[in-house]
This record gives C-alpha cells, sequence and structure tokens, in this order.
C-alpha cells in the first residue's frame, strides 16, 4: 500500500532509468515509513493543558488584580503592579526549580503568561552566570525575553503613533 | 464571575500559543513575538481594553497583554504630553516588571544554579 503510492509518484518521471526509478521508490517508501513511525506530538492533550495551566495562572493574576484595586487603584493604574508580582512569581518559582517542571508539562500554557516571561530570564541568567557575570549573565539574560520586548516596543509605537495621529 | 472569565480568556490564548507551537515549525521565542505583536496591534483597534475590562488578568497576564500594555502606556502617554510621550510611555505600565525581572532574576541568579 505504501509502495504503491510510492510507485504512482515515481512512474510519473519517465525519465529516469530504471536504477535511478528503484532509488528514487526506495527513497520514497522510507519517507512515508517515517512520516508513520515519527511519533506525533498528542495536540488534544497539550492544548488541553496548556488552557488549564495558562488559565490558572491567569486566576492568580486577577487575585493580585483584585487586590491592588481594593487599594483604590483603577484598572490601568493596576496593572503595572500586578505584572510586577506576576513576574516575582515567576521569578521565585524558576528560582526553586518548579517553573521548568511546569514548563515541561504545560508547554505554551507554562510560556505565555507573563510568569514565563520571567521565567526565561532567569533561567538565562542561571544558565549563562558560568560565562561571566558581565558577558555572561548580563549580557545573555535577555537572550529570549529581549525580541518581545524589542518587537513589543516596535509594535507599540507604531501602534500608538498611529492611534494618536488619527484620534481627535 | 470575572475569576471564571480570566481563566478562561487567559487559558484561551495560552491555547492559541499551543496550538501554534503544534502545528507551525515556529520556535517558542518566535511565538511569544507573535502573540506580544498581536497583543499591541489589538491594543491599537481598542479591542484590548473591553477585553481587559471583561477577563482582567486573563487579558493582562499572558504575553499578548504585555504587548497591549506598552502600546497602551505610549498611547496615554502621547495623548498627555504630545509626541515624546510615545517614548516616555512604552514602559509605562510595563517597566515596573522588567525591573523586578532582572533585579531578582540577577539576585536568584547569584544565588541559585540550574538544575544539571
Amino acid at each position: 500500500m505504501a509502495s504503491q503510492k510510492a510507485k504512482k509518484q515515481v512512474s510519473s518521471l519517465p525519465h529516469m532509468t530504471q536504477a535511478a526509478q528503484e532509488e528514487k521508490r526506495r527513497q520514497l517508501a522510507y519517507k512515508e515509513l517515517v512520516q508513520k513511525k515519527k511519533p506525533r506530538p498528542r495536540y488534544l492533550r497539550n492544548v488541553l493543558v496548556a488552557f488549564v495551566v495558562g488559565g490558572a495562572i491567569a486566576v492568580l493574576g486577577q487575585l493580585v488584580l483584585r487586590f491592588f484595586m481594593s487599594r483604590g487603584l483603577d484598572l490601568d493604574a493596576a496593572s503595572a503592579p500586578t505584572l510586577a508580582v506576576m513576574i516575582l512569581v515567576g521569578v521565585i518559582a524558576t528560582g526553586l526549580g518548579i517553573y521548568d517542571e511546569l514548563g515541561e508539562l504545560a508547554g505554551a500554557g507554562a510560556a505565555v503568561p507573563i510568569t514565563g516571561f520571567a521565567n526565561t530570564i532567569v533561567a538565562a541568567a542561571m544558565d549563562y552566570k558560568r560565562e561571566g557575570w558581565v558577558l555572561g549573565m548580563g549580557a545573555k539574560m535577555f537572550l529570549i525575553a529581549g525580541p518581545v520586548i524589542v518587537y513589543g516596543t516596535l509594535a507599540g509605537v507604531v501602534v500608538a503613533f498611529i492611534k494618536f495621529m488619527t484620534s481627535p | 464571575m470575572t475569576y471564571l472569565f480570566a481563566f478562561l480568556v487567559g487559558g484561551a490564548i495560552c491555547a492559541i500559543g499551543q496550538l501554534i507551537l503544534d502545528f507551525t515549525n515556529l520556535t517558542p521565542g518566535h511565538m511569544l513575538v507573535l502573540l506580544t505583536v498581536a497583543g499591541a496591534i489589538a491594543a491599537g483597534f481598542d479591542l484590548y481594553k473591553p477585553l481587559l475590562e471583561f477577563a482582567g488578568a486573563g487579558a493582562l497576564t499572558p504575553v499578548s497583554g504585555f504587548g497591549a500594555s506598552i502600546a497602551r502606556g505610549a498611547l496615554a502617554e502621547a495623548k498627555r504630553m504630545g509626541i515624546l510621550g510615545l517614548f516616555t510611555g512604552v514602559f509605562e505600565y510595563t517597566g515596573m516588571g522588567i525591573a523586578v525581572a532582572v533585579f531578582f532574576g540577577a539576585l536568584v541568579a547569584l544565588i541559585a544554579n540550574p538544575k544539571a
């Protein structure tokens, strides 16, 4: 069955010699075998775990947000300290080694929340300190978080500029 | 009730991130950048503030909320003090978090080691 499909594909190449066709057929059959044996990501399990873990971190964030809003801050003013507290949570969880395990379990569920942003910074800082405090830790802390800040700033300034110019 | 919406929206954004990882060849770094930029653009279309009011931290804490916070901060400051505010406002909401990450991140790296 698998080789039949390969045969069909190869027979559309009449310019090849018999031996070359045979070789090509073998390659295609092998490719199909690899495709079949390769472990597929468990899509449904991955997406469900990401949803639940990401949701749970958001609920924790909501507790923090509520706390700051109960102190009289409005939604905008409470954003900054809420982000900061969640980042601190991510830093501590990474230091204790908890966050890496969570990352293995939950994938994007751990990476997408802002605690994951903190995790990439601390993990890089710990990893690269062996290359020196200045050129190791100092330079490479933002190895993964850096692009987020760079492109967030680029997009943010452009978006805000357009809004600023177009709004009355 | 906001807690439920926070769970659903925060979870959904993470689920989108997971789908991007599983169904494209993008690395986690690319996926995070994509969500951040998407959040900033959504803020430009006035989509993020309503989501924030509806779902609170469910919209704020994912990295897309980080991008949206950069755009919202830049716009708020630009409205307050003119065009220069675009740049002073970028880290209005996010700067505190970045400072915390740098300071305590370095502190943790001083005392803790990565697992083997």
